[in-house]
């Protein structure tokens, strides 16, 4: 039996007068995952997420979030959607408590007592729960955002840059939390500008650039479909690079060497040539591409225009 | 049930919290326009048989209180989220857009009431209101609060700006009340003017209310409801349609 997706965008497109700001994105994310909506500024992130909470309205395609139709069906979808919009906003007349007691009350629950306290406690805002929003630091409310989405428990959770503005130790407790939610079976996507959040967390990715949907893979196949990227770094004994390793030389800079490689198999070669003229490795290190890497590299090829 | 209550009661909290301009600010200042309409004009006119200028106004002062704080409410909690953007939590939650609305008009409904209510209770003190049919007072109080609240509702999702939402207020929510027979029987205008008066809604509400205080009006009370009510199904309407369409909220 296919379970149901969590989120599914077919042939999405929305337009700002004549601006494209989505082009026929296809997206299927299923239930359980955790997943990265990366890309640079403008790609459209923000508008897709828009579009999948119906804070934005498609001019073509559909959207559905487990398995109900954003517009058509928008309170069942709706329930099923916690949102961290990206933009800072709060309701200045309350307090951290009652925002997220009323917040709690839209999606019809008025028990909540223990929930709330302990989104409180696992986001840091134990010392602020009575504290009016907006005395609070642009950090702490953002905190209280994430905790507004996750009031109602939702089964699909999307979270717009969560951590931009947010201190280093909140940072890691806030994706603890969310990884634990990711594991009780909560569907997770996220945009950050850090990639190497989105690598250490996710399980797939989609590239966003110009409204299109350049890349989507899991991050392992990303990285592996890059041929090059692999690079070692050498310090060598004489310091000094035999000819023949002359070419694949990319920098050479505080004694260290570093040599492009295209693939494992080259690295049996440079051991056999430096052992030949006797040269001693005296430090030696294999850099893998990162998603960084793969990032860069998708970014800088231009859209084709499909 | 609970999402529509929770939104009530934010909505309630919200002009509650800052009382003191929401209502009672209002109260004092309408008691200022009858202070001054007591002293310039009391020896003056008579508007019904018997009944004195002064006694004739509060009930038209009290309705116009009411009318515009109701509009006041919703236009400026309604414009207020979106400037501010926390509207976002409203509209990604699951409530539906009469539950929206019908929220947005009760918190009108209230504020408009406490307000007519407080001016109400300050006159009546100092002054002999006769009382003569209190169940089509509330009435017009509720039915002409929850249209204004409406067309609050409206005109906060139309304005961009601040200087929008005070633009409909002063051509189009002002107009109509000074010209609906709050400080005047409209059977003291010209024929023309009065033919012109029966196209204001708000002349039903005020002219309904006051009937709930004198037994006399210049339409039969039930007439007005009626015509206050049609008006306020037919607001209510285009709001709903305009929530739906996310016009101006959602892009
Ligand atoms: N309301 C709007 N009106 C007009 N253009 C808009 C609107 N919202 C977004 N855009 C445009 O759509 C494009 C995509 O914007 P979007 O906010 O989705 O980008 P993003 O990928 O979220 O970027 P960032 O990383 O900066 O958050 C941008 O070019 C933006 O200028
Ligand atoms: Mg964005």
């Amino acid at each position: 039996m296919d379970s149901v997706l969590a989120i599914e965008v077919k042939k999405v497109c929305k337009y700002f007068g004549s601006f494209c700001a989505l082009d026929h994105i296809d997206l299927e994310i299923r239930e359980g995952e955790f997943f990265a909506l990366l890309g640079p500024n403008g790609a459209g992130k923000t508008t897709l997420i828009n579009t999948i909470a119906g804070l934005a309205l498609a001019d073509s395609g559909s959207v559905h979030v487990m398995g109900n139709h954003v517009v058509n069906q928008y309170r069942l979808a709706r329930r099923q959607l916690g949102v961290v919009p990206q933009e800072l906003v709060f309701d200045p007349f309350f307090t951290v408590r009652e925002t997220l007691i009323i917040q709690s009350g839209y999606y019809g629950i008025s028990k909540n007592k223990t929930w709330i306290d302990e989104i409180i406690e696992r986001l840091g805002l134990t010392d602020k729960a009575h504290a009016n929003m907006r005395a609070l630091s642009g950090g702490m409310k953002r905190r209280v955002m994430v905790a507004q989405a996750l009031v109602h428990k939702p089964p699909v959770i999307i979270l717009d840059e969560p951590t931009a503005g947010v201190d280093v130790e909140l940072r890691q407790s806030l994706w603890d939390f969310i990884k634990q939610l990711n594991i009780e079976g909560h569907t997770i996507v996220l945009t950050t500008h850090y990639l190497e959040e989105a690598e250490a967390l996710c399980s797939r990715v989609a590239m966003l650039k110009q409204g299109k949907v350049i890349a989507l893979n899991s991050i392992q196949s990303l990285i592996n479909t890059m041929t090059a990227g692999y690079s070692l770094r050498l310090r060598l004994q004489p310091d000094n690079l035999p000819p023949g390793l002359q070419e694949k030389q990319v920098t050479h800079h505080n004694g260290f060497y570093e040599l492009r490689m295209d693939s494992y198999r080259q690295i049996e070669s440079v051991l056999a040539q430096l052992r030949e003229n006797k040269i001693q490795i005296l430090e030696m290190q294999l850099l893998q591409p990162d998603l960084e890497a793969v990032f860069v590299n998708l970014m800088k090829n231009p859209v084709s225009e499909t | 049930m609970t999402g529509f209550l929770t939104l009530l009661y934010k909505e309630l909290l919200r002009f509650w919290k800052v009382g003191f301009q929401t209502v009672l600010a209002p109260i004092v200042s309408t008691l200022l326009y009858l202070l001054i309409f007591f002293h310039v004009l009391e020896a003056h006119i008579e508007a019904y048989q018997g009944v004195p200028y002064t006694v004739f106004l509060i009930p038209g002062l009290v309705m116009m209180a009411v009318m515009q704080n109701a509009f006041a409410n919703s236009s400026s909690s309604m414009i207020q989220s979106k400037i501010s953007g926390n509207i976002v939590f409203v509209l990604l939650s699951p409530l539906t857009y009469r539950e929206i609305l019908l929220a947005y008009i009760l918190a009108s409904v209230v504020r408009g009431l406490m307000v007519g209510a407080g001016v109400y209770l300050v006159t009546w003190f100092f002054f002999d209101i006769p009382l003569y049919w209190p169940v089509w007072i509330i009435l017009f109080a509720v039915m002409g609060s929850a249209l204004l609240g409406a067309l609050g509702v409206i005109a906060g999702i139309w304005a961009d700006k601040f200087d929008q939402l005070a633009a409909f207020q002063n051509f189009i929510i002002m107009p109509l009340t000074f010209l609906s027979g709050v400080f005047y029987s409209i059977h003291s205008l010209p024929p023309a003017w009065q033919v012109l008066s029966h196209l204001n809604p708000f002349f039903y509400m005020i002219d309904g209310f006051r009937y709930g205080f004198f037994g006399a009006s210049d339409i039969p009370p039930y007439m007005s409801l009626v015509i206050v009510t049609v008006c306020f199904v037919a607001i209510s309407l285009l709001a709903i349609k305009l929530l739906r369409s996310g016009y101006k909220l959602r892009h």
